[in-house]
């Protein structure tokens, strides 16, 4: 397999050499050519000194016959090209993005890019799930779609508590589909009757959240706002 | 019309000052304030300070239902982000971003956002001062393809910008209206076939 990785911070670095490790032939673009060298020195001449968002640099790292390619750099626009330039100019197969801005997520989705990685939305994840923020927690993005796993924690004050899914509208793409009560994850099923403690594992499109919030947990998160404003 | 403008360096403070004489709602954007010195004192437009590639920022702006969008920072992908967030998010269906690059600004011209290229632009005025053959006569590379996201708009949004790019409300034939009608076909046979 051959990975074109692009950006030389800490997350370039790091995957360049595991990727080397495990036996891929990886070449790594560095536009900062003394942080290019100091790689090259410590892990061979698989650096390429250049901007990787340049057209003509791109093409001279081969590109066109990348099997992935992985824009790490600290900039999300910078990350975009670089995955859009390789889908559209150069036919890569697979494209994967660094992305800092969690509202970035959906627009480089929408643009084609295949696979989005976002530092800040997995620690704001792992923070919720200690201290949940919004009670509707994230567990994770499913794949190429828009499709969510979602925890919803339904304390005191919760419409589902008493009732059971079919009770309850829960909108046509989603699906309620498990339990977690204590220590134990129980199948959900449409006459399971909800206790207050429960948490509830929905899956489903990131439009329905409002809805599934309304359902599960109570007022929609632009309620809550509206009534603090 | 309304345009909004992302970057006021010379070009973009030079176009707000036309679009804002010619009786337009200008809005102008730029991540440093210092940046606004360059409009000149009889400006009538909205001047704001932020990053255009952020759409909050751009809605709070009054993007939404602008008719007219120019993405003219020194960054390439920063203009190119704009110009999708744009034409994506905000369906605003005549946009330009400013790609030095000529292979971006090729690329992503055949991705449906039109593109003008400061080193093309520059080379072919010398080329032809010099009396050598010109490479890009048109200037501004139109867009020859559908963007990626188009679909969500129906296509509407990037099939609009050939569309009707060049015949902007009130703006009347200037530089680029027949260029960009000509751009098209111009462009490599490669374009073909990439959006599939």
């Amino acid at each position: 397999m051959f990975i074109l990785v692009v950006g030389g911070g800490k997350v370039g670095y790091y995957l360049t050499r595991e990727l080397v490790s495990s036996g891929h032939e990886v070449v790594l673009m560095e536009k900062d050519r003394t942080r290019a060298q100091q790689i090259a020195d410590e892990i061979g001449s698989i650096v390429i000194p250049h901007d990787g968002c340049e057209g003509q640099y791109l093409s001279e790292a081969g590109a066109n016959r990348a099997d992935i390619v992985a824009a790490v750099t600290g900039d999300d626009e910078d990350n975009l090209v670089i995955c859009q330039m390789a889908k559209h100019h150069f036919d890569v197969p697979r494209t994967i993005a660094r992305v800092n801005n969690p509202q970035n997520e959906a627009l480089f989705r929408h643009l084609g890019v295949d696979e989005i990685i976002s530092p800040t939305r997995m620690i704001l994840g792992s923070i919720e799930q200690d201290i949940p923020v919004h009670e509707l927690l994230h567990l994770a993005a499913l794949g190429e779609s828009e499709l969510e796993i979602i925890e919803a924690h339904l304390r005191e004050g919760s419409p589902a508590i008493g009732k059971a899914p079919r009770d309850l509208q829960i909108p046509d793409r989603c699906s309620l589909f498990a339990v977690v009560r204590g220590d134990q994850a129980l199948p959900l099923r449409p006459d399971t009757v909800l206790l207050e403690g429960d948490k509830v594992i929905a899956i489903g499109p990131t439009e329905c959240e409002e809805m599934l919030h309304a359902q599960l947990i109570g007022m929609s998160p632009a309620e809550e706002t509206a009534d603090l404003g | 019309m309304k345009a909004v403008i992302v970057g006021c360096g010379r070009v973009g403070a030079a176009i707000a000052a036309t679009l804002d004489a010619a009786g337009h709602e200008v809005i102008i954007l730029d991540t440093a304030t210092g940046a606004f010195d360059r409009l000149p004192p009889t400006f009538g437009g909205t001047a704001l300070r932020g990053d255009g590639t952020d759409e909050d920022v751009l809605r709070r702006a009054g993007a939404e239902g602008a008719d007219l969008f120019l993405s003219l920072t020194e960054g390439d992908n920063r203009n190119c982000m704009a110009a999708q967030v744009a034409v994506e998010e905000f369906g605003i269906p005549l946009t330009i971003a400013k790609v030095n690059d000529p292979v971006r600004a090729e690329a992503y011209s055949h991705l449906g956002v039109a593109t003008v290229c400061r080193t093309n632009l520059m080379a072919d005025s010398i080329r032809a001062y010099l009396g050598l053959p010109v490479e890009h006569p048109f200037g501004i590379l139109a867009p020859s393809g559908t963007h990626p996201g188009g679909a969500h708009h129906g296509g509407a949004a990037a099939g609009a910008v050939s569309a009707t790019a060049g015949q902007v409300p009130g703006v009347g034939p200037g530089v680029g209206a027949d260029p960009m009608a000509g751009a098209g076909p111009a462009g490599p046979a490669t374009s073909s076939g990439r959006e599939g």
